[in-house]
């Protein structure tokens, strides 16, 4: 065989494409995008019953052929074979929400009918089942003029029948398709109408959990209380369960540098060593438990079908401000991290509506933002209880708060200027509710936690082993500052002469630079630049709190924390804006909004601050 | 019965109704071709499960066969609906 047989998965949104897609290919799967375009592109190698290796997509949900966002372009394009460097799939898996079947016959009758070797995964029958549905898969079967099999991706129910039926569609593959009768979308509703009562053998009209769910989540006053107590406990979890596992990997990290001291003897490569590898990367590495949680809050969030409620109930404030509860979930994801947020955007349909909601996503308070914050906070903030939570929790509280309000004015401004226009629309289907898997939940957790590991393995790592150089060289003579004597000292003391009407020291533009790639490089170059300047004998060199504490004032610490509200120290950010504006005017114009009001606001905390007599 | 003949953005919460006009021209193309995709167009049966958040009427989430819809009130208002007598069995 010149290459793997290819499969994919296609279906409405919300058919459990991805709960299957995740079934049948395990951990074996890799996440990419499409080559030109920033679609995700879901893949993965799943082993046939028969042993053999097929290669399975999982396309984007849609609606229909005619495409109405650029989700639903890459799945027309990829099932047509119109897609450069995407060969078509050989094997067409149609994926059904057997609760659901009407409205997904819709899009599933237009697949079939372009005559390529197809199969039907009647999928979730058992939620269909609880509902008091049952269905006559046969008679499915009969009038599709395709095997359908009724799978439970969940409970891994079907798969190999699955499977067997796509080696028996596979061998139909180098056939040339047979295309059906094409019927327009009226035609085709009245025979998904006509299908899915031949389908169904008996309905009881049972009382739906949901719907009584929604009564009380979608509820116009109990609803938003709840959303914003939910908001409320997920920052606060981030903040005081990660800290346990956080104390942890920190004496963790302590250890090895420790081990690494009494091992080697004393010099320029054990410095390296613990100062700039493990200092640096290390306090990085410490806010993994801060940025799982928060991960599987969202993922959990998600799978639940809960998000769409959010959205639901969002949409009247963001229509407040031009925008539709649709940006609600990109946003929300922002808070994880802006990468995936911006590439959320693409399920919204409007141009000006999505390009605002690109351009406000690095105001919301993403993960790599939390080492930052955590690190100020723990330093300068005391742990002082306000009623039952903490003054620390409500001070990051309030950060979030400030990057959402932020947001929120600047979209009322982007949208009464650079991105005027016809205000927009918010149509959305609401999912079922679903208990979340814990083999979804897990893989997802710990695909973004090797994300955020190999960033602290390579740029991050990268990045500090140069400044780590920079602060080296040249080497001070004997008594004198070497920080000051160093490549990066003269950079820096360059910069600083800018930043100090808002409170900036040297140390501060030292690991401005540095951060550029990654707001979290801030933490680490810190950590590496008080490393360094403290010298071995220090015992406390390792203690960035304690180093802090001893080189910035409140007002500094206070005004560093609201720069980084605004400032977009993120390569990944700028780069995906880039790709999903086509162009470089857009990143442009965000880094100048972004990096003006990060100045001046954090100019307005120093110096209220100072005025205040912090 | 003409009387009974509305503008879905009025159909009380929980009652049944039909869309029996839609005025495409007053929906931008994309949002025309959503709903009819989700399954909201002439002859749909539905009703308003529910509106609004904080007292304000938007937006509203109607139920479809077996699917809930969210749409905006200005998308409602475009849409003719009568209501259908027997208001406890919901959609097939």
């Amino acid at each position: 065989m010149s290459r793997w047989h290819k499969a994919a998965l296609v279906g409405n949104p919300n058919a459990g494409k991805s709960a299957l897609f995740n079934a049948l290919t395990g951990a074996r799967q890799k996440i990419a995008n499409y080559p030109g375009v920033t679609v995700e592109r879901r893949g993965g190698r799943m082993i046939l019953p028969n042993g053999a290796p097929i290669e399975l997509t999982d396309l984007p949900g849609s609606y229909g052929l005619q495409a109405t966002s650029p989700d639903e372009e890459v799945t027309r394009k990829v099932i047509l074979g119109e897609l450069a460097g995407e060969p078509a799939p050989d094997v067409l898996v149609i994926v059904l929400d057997a609760s659901n079947l009407e409205q997904h016959l819709v899009f599933a009758q237009e697949v079939i009918a372009l005559g390529k070797p197809t199969v039907v995964a009647l999928n979730m029958i058992d939620l269909a089942e609880r509902d008091g549905l049952v269905l006559d898969p046969k008679a499915l079967s009969n009038a599709l003029g395709v095997p359908v099999i009724p799978t439970v991706a969940v409970r891994r129910r079907g798969l190999t029948e699955l499977g067997e039926a796509i080696t028996q569609a596979e061998g139909h593959a180098g056939d040339a398709p047979h295309p059906r009768a094409r019927l327009d979308l009226a035609e085709r509703r009245m025979e998904a109408h006509a299908i899915a009562d031949g389908v169904i053998i008996s309905e009881s009209a049972k009382h739906r959990l949901h719907s009584r769910m929604d009564d009380v989540l979608l509820h116009p006053w109990i609803g938003p209380v709840f959303l914003l107590g939910l908001l409320f406990v997920v920052f606060q979890a981030v903040f005081a369960w990660a800290a346990p596992l956080q104390d942890g990997l920190e004496g963790f990290v302590g250890l090895i540098s420790d081990a690494v001291k009494g091992a080697m003897a004393p010099g320029l490569l054990r410095d390296f060593l613990t100062d700039g590898v493990m200092a640096g990367v290390g306090a990085v590495v410490v806010f993994l438990p801060q940025i799982i949680i928060l991960f599987f809050f969202i993922l959990v969030l998600e799978a639940t079908g809960y998000m769409a409620r959010a959205a639901f109930l969002m949409d009247r404030m963001m229509a407040g401000v031009g925008l539709s509860g649709r940006s609600f979930i990109p946003l929300l994801s922002s808070f994880a991290c802006a990468v995936p947020g911006i590439m959320a955007t693409r399920s919204i349909t409007d141009p000006k509506d999505r390009l605002t909601t690109i351009l406000i996503a690095p105001l919301m308070t993403c993960s790599a933002r939390l080492p930052v914050y955590a690190v100020i906070i723990a330093a300068f903030i005391p742990n002082r209880p306000v009623g039952v939570v903490g003054l620390q929790g409500l001070v990051l509280f309030g950060l979030y708060v400030f990057g959402i309000v932020g947001a929120m004015v600047v979209a009322l401004i982007l949208r009464r200027s650079v991105t005027k226009g016809a205000a927009s629309g918010f149509i959305m289907e609401m999912p079922k509710y679903q208990l979340p898997r814990l083999r979804d939940l897990g893989l997802g957790l710990f695909q973004r936690g090797w994300i955020f590991l190999r960033r602290a393995g390579t740029i991050i790592l990268q990045v500090n082993i140069v400044l780590w150089l920079l602060l080296n060289f040249p080497q001070a003579p004997k008594g004198q500052d070497q920080v000051d004597a160093s490549f990066a000292g003269h950079i820096a003391n360059g910069l600083a002469v800018a930043l100090k009407p808002i409170g900036f020291n040297r140390d501060i533009a030292l690991a401005l630079i540095p951060s550029m790639m990654a707001r979290e490089v801030a933490v680490s170059s810190l950590a590496t630049t008080y490393a360094v300047a403290a010298g071995d004998d220090d015992t406390t060199a390792h203690q960035l709190s304690a180093q802090l504490q001893k080189h910035w004032s409140l007002p500094t610490a206070l005004a560093f924390l609201a720069w980084f509200v605004f400032a977009p120290q993120c390569i990944s950010t700028i780069a995906v804006t880039r790709r999903e504006t086509n162009g470089w005017k857009w990143p442009g114009f965000m880094l100048a909004y972004l990096f003006a009001l990060a100045y001046v606001f954090a100019g307005i905390t120093y110096w209220s601050a100072v005025a205040l007599g912090f | 019965m003409p009387d009974s003949v509305m503008t879905l953005d009025m159909l009380p919460v929980g009652k049944n109704a039909r869309i029996v006009a839609v005025d495409w021209a007053a929906l931008v193309e994309e949002e025309a071709l959503r709903l009819r995709a989700l399954g909201v167009d002439v002859g749909s049966k539905l009703s308003v499960s529910h509106r609004g958040v904080f007292g304000g009427a938007d937006p509203l989430a109607l139920r479809v066969g077996r699917m809930t819809v969210a749409l905006r009130r200005a998308h409602a208002r475009a849409m003719q609906v009568t209501l259908l007598e027997n208001g406890l069995e919901s959609g097939q």
